[in-house]
C-alpha cells in the first residue's frame, strides 16, 4: 500500500482511538464530583475535556515513551500500528458498554504488542521496557493511589469529625472542583500522550521523522483535541459505575480520591511512566471508599473490574495479533481490517443504544438488583 | 532489562507525602472556617468551648490553604518547567 495513505489512514485511526480513550476516561476525573454533585454532569464534562486539552501540552515525557521505547520502531511498519490501534479501540468500546473502567493504555500497549509480535516476531517487543515502564508502574500505582486516597479520607474524617457539618460539606465540594479540574488536567498530562507517541512512532516508521524524535506540534494538537472532544462526549457508563456502583461516595472521599490520583499521575507522567490513569483514579476510588467504613466498598464492583485489568493487555493483544495477521496479507486484508472494525464499533454502539446512560440518569443505580449483577443483566 | 526502581520509588514517596498533605491542609482549613460558625443550640457540641475563636480559625484555615497552593503550584511548576 502507498506509504503515505497507509499514514494518514493511521493517523486517522490513532485519532479515532484517542477519542474512545477520551470518552472511555472522563469518569476518571469527574465520577465522584458527578456523584457528590459537586459538579452538574455537563458542567463536568466540559471542564474535563478543555483541561485534558491544556494538559496534553504541558509534558511529552509519556510520549517519549511510547515512540521510542516499547516496540523496535526500525522491524515494524504503520500497518502494524493499525492493527494494533484497531485491536485497542475494540477492547476499549466492548469495555465501555460493559462500563467497566478498564484502561485504555493497556487496551493500546496490548495492541500494538500482539500486533508487532506477529508481524515482526517476538524480538520486535523491548519486554524490559514493557515490564519496567507499563507493567510494574501498573501494578504499583492502584496500590499506591489507593493508600494515599485511604490515607487522606481517613485524616479528612477523623480531624473535621467535631467541626461544623455544613462548612465541611460546603468546603470539600468546593475542593472538588479543583480537585477534580487536576485530575482532568493530569489525565491530559498522561493519557493525551499514549496517542501523539503512536502518530510519532508512525511517523518515525515511515521515515518522515527521524528515529527518537518527539512530537510535532500538529501532532500535540490533533492528539490532545481528539481526547478533549472524547471527554466532552462523555462515557456515562463508566461514570455510573465509578461515582455509584463502587461505594457511596461522599465529598470529603470525593476530594481525597481526586487529590491522590492528581499526585499520582503528575509524578508518574513527569518521570515519563506511561500508567493507566483508569486505575489510578479506580484504585483511588476504593481507597476513599475504604477510609471511611471498609464495609461501604462493594468488593464484588471491584473483583470485576480486577479480573477486566488483567485482561485488557492481553485481549487486546489478542484483536491486534489477529488484525496484524489478516493486514499483512496486502492492501485488501488492510482494508478488511478497517471494515470488520467498522462493522465492530457499529454494532457495540447499536447494542449501547438498547439502554442508553446518558447526563440525565448517569447518577440514578436502577435497582440494587441490577447494581450488583451489572455484567449478567444482558447488555 | 533494568528497572528504575529510583524513579519509581520518587512517584511513590512524592505522591504519598504530597497527596497526604494536601487532604490533611484542607481538612484543617476547613476545620478553622467552621470556627467562624456558630454552634446549633441544642446541637451535640451546644455550650461547648470553641476550640478556636474564629479569628484563630479564620488564620488556620488561611495558613492551610495557603501551603496547599504552594505545594500544588509547585508541583505544576515542576511539570510544565
Amino acid at each position: 500500500m502507498d506509504v503515505s495513505v497507509i499514514v494518514v489512514v493511521v493517523v486517522v485511526t490513532a485519532l479515532i482511538f484517542d477519542f474512545t480513550n477520551g470518552f472511555h476516561d472522563t469518569a476518571n476525573a469527574m465520577a465522584t464530583s458527578i456523584a457528590t454533585g459537586a459538579l452538574s454532569p455537563k458542567v463536568a464534562v466540559l471542564v474535563a475535556g478543555v483541561l485534558n486539552l491544556v494538559g496534553a501540552f504541558l509534558s511529552v515525557e509519556v510520549a517519549r515513551t511510547v515512540s521510542s521505547g516499547l516496540v523496535d520502531e526500525t522491524r515494524i511498519t504503520p500497518v502494524v500500528i493499525f492493527a494494533g490501534l484497531v485491536g485497542a479501540i475494540v477492547w476499549n468500546l466492548l469495555t465501555w458498554l460493559l462500563g467497566l473502567p478498564s484502561s485504555s493504555s493497556h487496551a493500546l500497549f496490548g495492541g500494538l504488542i500482539g500486533a508487532s509480535i506477529v508481524a515482526a516476531g517476538t524480538g520486535a517487543v523491548h519486554f524490559g521496557a514493557v515490564l519496567s515502564k507499563v507493567v510494574v508502574p501498573a501494578v504499583i500505582s492502584p496500590v499506591l493511589a489507593g493508600v494515599v486516597a485511604l490515607l487522606g479520607t481517613y485524616i479528612a474524617y477523623r480531624s473535621t469529625a467535631r467541626a461544623d457539618k455544613g462548612t465541611i460539606t460546603r468546603g470539600f465540594r468546593a475542593g472538588q472542583i479543583v480537585s477534580a479540574s487536576m485530575v482532568a488536567l493530569a489525565h491530559g498530562t498522561n493519557d493525551a500522550q499514549k496517542t501523539m507517541g503512536i502518530i510519532t512512532l508512525t511517523l518515525i516508521t515511515a521515515g518522515v521523522l527521524a528515529p527518537d524524535s518527539g512530537p510535532p506540534f500538529w501532532v500535540i494538537l490533533a492528539a490532545g483535541l481528539a481526547i478533549a472532544i472524547g471527554t466532552y462526549v462523555g462515557g456515562w457508563r463508566i461514570i455510573r459505575t465509578l461515582g455509584k456502583r463502587v461505594s457511596d461516595i461522599e465529598t470529603p472521599q470525593g476530594f481525597a480520591a481526586e487529590t491522590a490520583s492528581t499526585a499520582v499521575i503528575l509524578a508518574s507522567s513527569h518521570l515519563g511512566f506511561a500508567l493507566s490513569t483508569t486505575q489510578v483514579a479506580t484504585g483511588a476510588i476504593f481507597g476513599a471508599g475504604a477510609g471511611r467504613r471498609l464495609a461501604s466498598v462493594r468488593w464484588g464492583v471491584a473483583g470485576q473490574m480486577a479480573v477486566a485489568w488483567i485482561l485488557t493487555l492481553p485481549a487486546a493483544a489478542l484483536v491486534g495479533a489477529a488484525a496484524a495477521w489478516v493486514a499483512s496479507t496486502g492492501t485488501f486484508g488492510t482494508v478488511i481490517v478497517a471494515v470488520v472494525g467498522v462493522a465492530v464499533a457499529a454494532g457495540i454502539y447499536a447494542a449501547s443504544r438498547r439502554r442508553p446512560i446518558t447526563a440525565d440518569n448517569v447518577n440514578e443505580v436502577p435497582t440494587p438488583a441490577a447494581a450488583a449483577e451489572p455484567v449478567a443483566a444482558g447488555r | 532489562m533494568t528497572l528504575a526502581w529510583g524513579s519509581l520509588l520518587v512517584v511513590c514517596v512524592v505522591s504519598l507525602v504530597a497527596g497526604v498533605a494536601v487532604c490533611a491542609l484542607v481538612s484543617f482549613a476547613l476545620v478553622g472556617l467552621s470556627a467562624r460558625t456558630p454552634r446549633p443550640v441544642g446541637g451535640p457540641d451546644d455550650g461547648a468551648r470553641l476550640a478556636l475563636s474564629p479569628g484563630a480559625g479564620t488564620a488556620v484555615a488561611v495558613l492551610c490553604l495557603g501551603a496547599t497552593l504552594l505545594i500544588v503550584g509547585y508541583g505544576l511548576y515542576i511539570v510544565i518547567a
